[in-house]
């Protein structure tokens, strides 16, 4: 699995870059950013909770059985949004109530 | 590249839930006492905790004791575990988990305030953002100073009493050399080292993060630390593809492990960890796989909370759920065991410590992942190790004075980056040599591959092969600091590879199966093998060293050859 970042949104904040664990997100000459090591991504999405205009989204690699489905986050009214968008134009979204546990 | 030089009183090697909690620990203990937390990546979402985690697994519930989790996780282990170390840490679990409460974690409660429990020994919370909450406290820390993006690749050590480390800025091409009175090590466990269950692009889609790569176990071992029990690896039984954990659907929702067939296959193989991976892959081995968590008819509000559980600590899966149209109660949720990491927290892999978490290096403190003897740690063990080994290196540097890094130490570090970071020589990549060895670990050593069974002549071959790759890495080459990172990397997985092979071979039963499946000695033996497998670098050779168990019930053990 790994991210891809929408250069066209990126606003060169750096905070991506600044929070990966595995130091993989660089920002370039025209201070945007980008991934360096595609291949090496956890998945853990730390930076895609971080970016402020949602230029992030990840994606299951087709070896994992990955359909095309990009996902990113949105902070709406407190919620923590997880909007799923699948190849066919669907869109699946769910919000979690940070202050709310997992039930299991 | 620049040379920067610090002095500090405790110097934490890793910024992740066992650093972050001996940081605070040690701050409110002392004031005086000045403290240097070193961090590879950024203590905001580093380590284990970078998605969240699901659940707290190690808690004293109503009812129970201490004690009692000692008792389960010595049963679990099978015996092979040290009893001072386990009672130590359950003693301190719910204190540590009411004050991740006080920071700010989300625990469920019931109508009376009381937490909800999972089980005999779990908490439900919301733990998506676990991490930044410990990040943030220990940033407020006036004594405690934060270095992000500083990767530590050696310790000095002179007469057996460790007098700092070094480290390289890996993005801003600096070399530090950190003089301090005590060094806590806190770098977790090793993921890497075998093959993984995807190979190709999703490489790192493991469920160990593949950032700690064992630092800390290496740096040990090269430096002749005594090391416990590395023959016990951990393999984890988690969701085909995504390697979601499946905690949360067992433990949590009840889902049972059932093959191909429907048949409920657990009760066969017993219900310890290992024998949950050992029961997995017979049954495939068997014909009757694949095999899966038994999630069809759940209701659907049980579903919903499932989606939203897995969104705050493995997105992945609850991505797969709505992407492949398969929703869990439609579905049953095909389970797979992961390639074997070495994780002190989950088995007893790690340095060989004292009560007081004290290593055999003087001033060295070890908590976490990276400390041996005491497994099913999780979350809250690995802040209560924090807060311990935190209390005894303060104690420590009380009655202790600055070491001083040599000369000649620095330069041949000096130089042995300035190799790798010079003229191209090299007909390998870093790359290369680590799926070799990922292979090597695969094929001979007992990885997915065998079936996680292994027998002597395969350890054999193994080894001769790891020494070849680590006499081939001395001549890899590095464009950045980043790439010097990877080379540092490869060379402590290969360290650990040669321990991993060496206690391996020295135990000569099958004491967990999976875990440490060794075909020349199927069976258990409790009459020769109720011991510890221990061992250190001496001349750059494993050499082992068997203990017996401590005593039943045994409160305190100090080093003593
Ligand atoms: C995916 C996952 C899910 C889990 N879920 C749960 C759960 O639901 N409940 C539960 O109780 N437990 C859970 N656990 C277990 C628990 O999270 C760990 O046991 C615990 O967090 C380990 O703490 P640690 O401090 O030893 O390691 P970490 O928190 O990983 O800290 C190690 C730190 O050291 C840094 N580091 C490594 N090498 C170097 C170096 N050379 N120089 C500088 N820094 C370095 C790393 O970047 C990291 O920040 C989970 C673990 C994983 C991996
Ligand atoms: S998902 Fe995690 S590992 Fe992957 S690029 Fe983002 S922050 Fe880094
Ligand atoms: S967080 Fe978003 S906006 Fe900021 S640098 Fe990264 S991609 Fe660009």
């Amino acid at each position: 699995m790994s991210i891809a970042i929408d250069r066209n949104k990126c606003v060169g904040c750096g905070r991506c870059h600044e929070v990966c664990p595995g130091t993989l997100i660089k920002l370039g000459a025209d201070k945007k950013a980008y991934i360096k090591y595609p291949k090496d991504c956890w998945g853990c999405t730390s930076c895609i909770k971080e970016c402020p205009v949602y230029a992030i989204s990840f994606y299951l690699g087709a070896d994992i059985g990955g359909m095309g489905s990009k996902v990113h986050t949105e902070k709406k009214d407190g919620l923590l949004c997880w909007v799923i968008e699948q190849p066919d134009g669907k869109t699946a979204e769910i919000a979690i109530d940070p202050k709310e546990s997992n039930k299991y | 590249m620049r040379v920067e030089r610090l002095k500090t009183d405790l110097l934490i090697i890793g910024g992740g839930t066992a650093g972050c909690y001996a940081a605070l620990t040690a701050s409110e203990k002392s004031d005086a006492t000045e403290i240097l937390i070193c961090e590879k990546a950024n203590i905001k979402r580093s380590g284990c905790l970078a998605a969240g985690v699901n659940a707290l697994n190690a808690y004293i519930v109503e009812g129970r004791t201490p004690q009692d989790y000692v008792d389960y996780a010595k049963k679990d282990a099978d015996g092979i575990v040290r009893d001072d170390l386990l009672y130590t840490m359950s003693e301190r679990l719910n204190k540590v988990t009411e004050r991740l409460e006080q920071l700010g974690l989300v625990i469920l409660k019931d109508e009376n305030g009381k937490y909800v429990v999972r089980g005999n020994r779990n908490l439900k919370i919301n733990g998506e953002n676990i991490k930044p909450i410990l990040a943030a406290v220990v940033e407020k820390l006036p004594n405690v100073t934060v270095l992000n993006r500083v990767n530590i690749i050696d310790f000095s050590v002179n007469g057996n009493k460790i007098n700092g480390a070094f480290g390289i800025g890996i993005e801003n091409d600096t070399f530090y050399i950190i003089e301090a009175k005590a060094v806590i090590i806190a770098t977790g466990g090793a993921a890497g080292l075998y093959k993984p269950n995807n190979p190709g692009f999703s490489r790192h889609k493991m469920w160990y993060p593949p950032f700690n790569t064992g630092a800390g176990y290496a740096m040990g071992i090269k430096h002749g630390a005594e090391m416990t029990t590395f023959e016990m690896r951990f393999i984890a039984l988690r969701c085909k593809d995504t390697i979601a954990p499946t905690g949360t659907l067992a433990q949590g929702a009840g889902a049972k492990q059932i093959n191909s067939l429907g048949e409920v296959y657990e009760a066969k193989y017993g219900l310890t960890t290992s024998e949950r991976v050992y029961g997995t892959v017979n049954e495939n081995i068997e014909g009757r796989g694949p095999c899966y968590l038994r999630t069809e008819g759940i209701s659907p509000e049980q579903e919903e909370s499932l989606l939203k559980a897995y969104l705050n600590m493995a997105p992945s899966q609850t991505i797969r759920w709505i992407e492949s149209g398969k929703l869990p109660s439609q579905a049953n949720v095909e389970i797979e065991g992961t390639e074997p990491y070495i994780v002190g927290g989950h088995t007893a892999s790690g340095y060989w410590v004292d009560t007081k978490r004290a290593t055999t290096i003087s001033g060295l403190f070890a908590a976490g992942d990276v400390a041996g003897g005491c497994p099913q740690k999780y979350v809250t063990g690995a802040l209560a190790e924090g807060e311990i080994a935190a209390v005894s290196a303060v104690d420590y540097i009380s009655e202790n004075t600055t070491g001083s890094i040599s000369g000649s130490e620095i330069d041949a570090h000096i130089s042995e980056i300035e190799r790798f970071i010079g003229e191209n020589r090299s007909q390998f990549t870093t790359e290369q040599l680590e799926e070799a060895m990922q292979t090597v670990m695969d094929s001979y050593a007992g990885g997915i591959k065998t079936n996680y069974r292994f027998n002597g002549k395969q350890l054999d071959i193994a080894d001769y092969k790891i020494r070849q790759l680590t006499e081939l890495s001395d001549a890899l080459h590095a464009d950045d600091f980043q790439e010097l990172m990877y080379i540092y990397e490869l060379r402590e997985r290969l360290t650990i590879c040669r321990s991993v092979i060496a206690h391996l071979r020295a135990r000569h039963e099958t004491r967990w199966h999976s875990f440490a499946e060794n075909l020349d000695h199927p069976e258990k033996d409790d009459i020769n093998w109720r011991k510890y497998v221990n061992s250190r670098m001496e001349n750059g050779e494993i050499k082992i060293i068997l203990r017996d168990l401590t005593e039943e019930g045994q409160k305190t053990y100090e080093h003593s050859n």
